[in-house]
């Protein structure tokens, strides 16, 4: 039989299931064990904790998640990881992983440190060179980044941004990251490398790199490329591939659902499937919706290990929680990496409260209308502001068919501001207790306590040429990270 | 207009959407070549913009996968900002595959849901 290479996932963000990783290695033999922590946004979140910590700023719940690992990796000298959860300090994620592995007794495992994502503190040079770090969406220069917080509100989001009131931005910028590929994992699990630890690299190369590495294959080996990016897209998001976010999700249980496995053959067609006796479900509908998901053409998902036309792809069942997806094609990669950067945009709160009573739909907007109005009395109008009537179709505004139904009894009016004063928006977060006394009866829920007033990270998706990017790989034993 | 026979584009499908930027996007997976048919002939990308309308997006672009019986249905500017900036509960678009399933059709004619 031919060499097949399983490579599963464990987590599709920073905050997945925790238990999943080791649920899922106790009842499936895997070679590699691949773990995704980082959306569009969360490398802004991290680059914060590491302003106030420079030992900070990548996903701590990778270290809870290899603790419990620990007894699957003595036990399975197959198994291998590969894990984005480095963010914005993978070097500093590596030595933490290195000292829980010194201490179990696993001090001369392998550990590779894969980095040259963060372009943060090359802006200036980069700038220099020529990059515009123009925005993909909207062809903006970074130069010129519309002033947020004072255009289109929510409400009316149709209402065009003036360009006069421009900001330059980049002393703004908080995060970023270029969007590595394949190839420092390869070479990394090539110098020997057990456990792969990188930073902003693409959701999809976290399989690519393992399966090129296994196959021997060549970086313009597009079609094979291609199916591998394909599995790995498909197992990226965790349990969404074998029954999570299903709308039939009445027809499996999900509490002890099966993450994902993808078993790739030499050219790099798989299986999706997942551990035997698990929740959930691997099917041809779980995995035709998941190969659309977050995707834009079909026919160029660009990665940065080449351009996949997903248009070829077949998906055929082939036994229970078995299904075999073959056919993705492959042109030639871009000359860019994507890069996800993010700035500073002001500060938003949100506060909720329930609202009862027959008359709960112009009472609950009322309310909202006396929040924002006691702003205005305090000096602080708000720049955006939205309110949603939560339980009344509030959820996709004007689009259900709620209003073929009576008011309901009760809702949740949620309120919403956002503004590039800190003050403002913590005025606008001491509005909502005052109700008790000073609103209609019929309100509920204030001991949820004031409305929290976080930081706003804009994203700005844009590019950056190959040539001036150079991924760096790292590998030496645990011990050695740990000195 | 209640004559005839109404179908919902749940009879015909499953949906699941996500984000993308300050974009949207919505797989619909047809459960069968028939489904699918119909769904190509009758679910435009106007009728899904139509849908939307009040989310303010600007174009909906639609892309067909045959051999998978997929449709992929682009809502361009259709989060209020996008996960960090929507002033939205639901900032990532997750429920519009939900909401695009109670989209409702006659036989001859797609028919306004909500009115």
């Amino acid at each position: 039989m031919s060499k097949l290479v399983r490579i599963a996932n464990g987590a599709g963000f920073l905050g997945d299931w925790l238990d999943a990783p080791r649920r899922l290695v106790e009842r499936a033999t895997v070679d590699y064990l691949t773990i995704e922590h980082l959306a569009e946004l969360t490398m802004s979140i991290l680059a914060r904790q590491r302003e106030k910590d420079p030992a900070a700023g990548y996903a701590e719940d990778f270290l809870d998640i290899l603790r419990s690992l620990t007894p699957a990796l003595k036990a399975q000298p197959q198994l291998k990881i590969v894990a984005n959860s480095g963010g914005m300090n993978p070097p500093a994620c590596v030595r933490a992983v290195a000292r829980i592995l010194s201490e179990a007794g696993l001090g001369g495992t392998a550990i590779g440190c894969v980095s040259g994502d963060d372009l943060l503190p090359r802006m200036d040079e980069l700038m220099a060179q020529g990059c515009e770090f123009a925005n993909v969406d909207t062809g903006a220069r970074l130069a010129g980044i519309p002033q947020g917080a004072l255009v289109s509100p929510a409400s009316a989001p149709r209402s065009p941004t003036p360009q006069s009131e421009i900001r330059n931005l980049k002393s703004e910028i908080v995060s970023a990251n270029a969007y590595l590929g394949a190839r420092p994992i390869a070479d990394a699990l090539a110098a020997g490398a057990r456990i792969v630890i990188t930073g902003r690299v693409a959701d999809a190369s976290l399989t690519v790199g393992p399966a090129t590495h296994e196959f021997g294959w060549r970086w313009d080996d597009w079609d094979k490329l291609a199916a591998a990016s394909v599995a790995g897209h498909l197992i990226e998001c965790g349990a969404q591939v074998t029954g999570g976010y299903n709308v039939d999700w009445q027809g499996f249980d999900l509490t002890d659902v099966g993450y994902p496995i993808a078993e790739l053959a030499a050219d790099g067609n798989a299986v999706i499937t997942k551990p035997p006796g698990t929740g959930g479900a691997v099917t041809r509908r779980t995995v035709a919706e998941q190969l659309v998901y977050e995707i834009g053409d079909p026919r160029h998902y660009l990665t940065p290990d080449v351009d996949c036309d997903f248009t070829t792809v077949e998906i055929a069942d082939q036994a229970s929680d078995r299904v075999r997806v073959s056919g993705g094609t492959g042109r030639p990669a871009t000359d860019t990496y994507k890069v996800s950067l993010a700035y500073r945009d002001g500060w938003m709160a949100s506060g909720t409260l329930l609202v009862y009573g027959h008359d709960c739909r112009e009472k609950a907007e009322a309310c909202g209308r006396i929040i924002l109005k006691r702003c205005e009395l305090a000096g602080y109008p708000l720049a955006r502001t939205n309110v949603e009537l939560l339980g009344f179709g509030g959820g996709v505004p004007g689009a259900w068919f709620w209003r073929k139904y009576q008011t309901p009894g009760e809702l949740v009016l949620r309120v919403t501001a956002h503004d590039l004063r800190r003050e403002a928006v913590e005025c606008f977060a001491r509005q909502f207790a005052p109700l008790v006394t000073s609103g209609p009866a019929g309100l509920a829920g204030y001991a949820a306590g004031r409305p929290l007033v976080r930081p706003v990270y804009a994203y700005w998706p844009t590019l950056v040429p190959k040539s001036l990017v150079t991924p760096q790989v790292d590998v030496r034993p645990a011990k050695e990270w740990c000195a | 207009m209640t004559h005839g026979k109404t179908i919902c584009v749940r009879d015909l499908a499953t949906a699941r959407s996500g984000d993308k930027g300050n974009h949207a996007n919505i797989g619909v997976f047809a459960n069968d070549e028939d489904s699918y048919g119909i769904l190509c002939s009758r679910l435009t990308a106007v009728r899904v913009q139509t849908h939307f309308q009040e989310l303010g997006v600007t174009r909906v672009e639609r892309y067909e996968l045959p051999k998978v019986l997929v449709l992929n249905f682009v809502l361009y500017d259709a989060l209020a900002g996008g996960a960090s900036r929507s002033l939205r509960i639901d900032t990532q678009g997750k429920l519009l595959g939900t909401s695009l399933l109670d989209l409702t059709f006659h036989a001859n004619a797609w028919e306004e849901n909500d009115q």
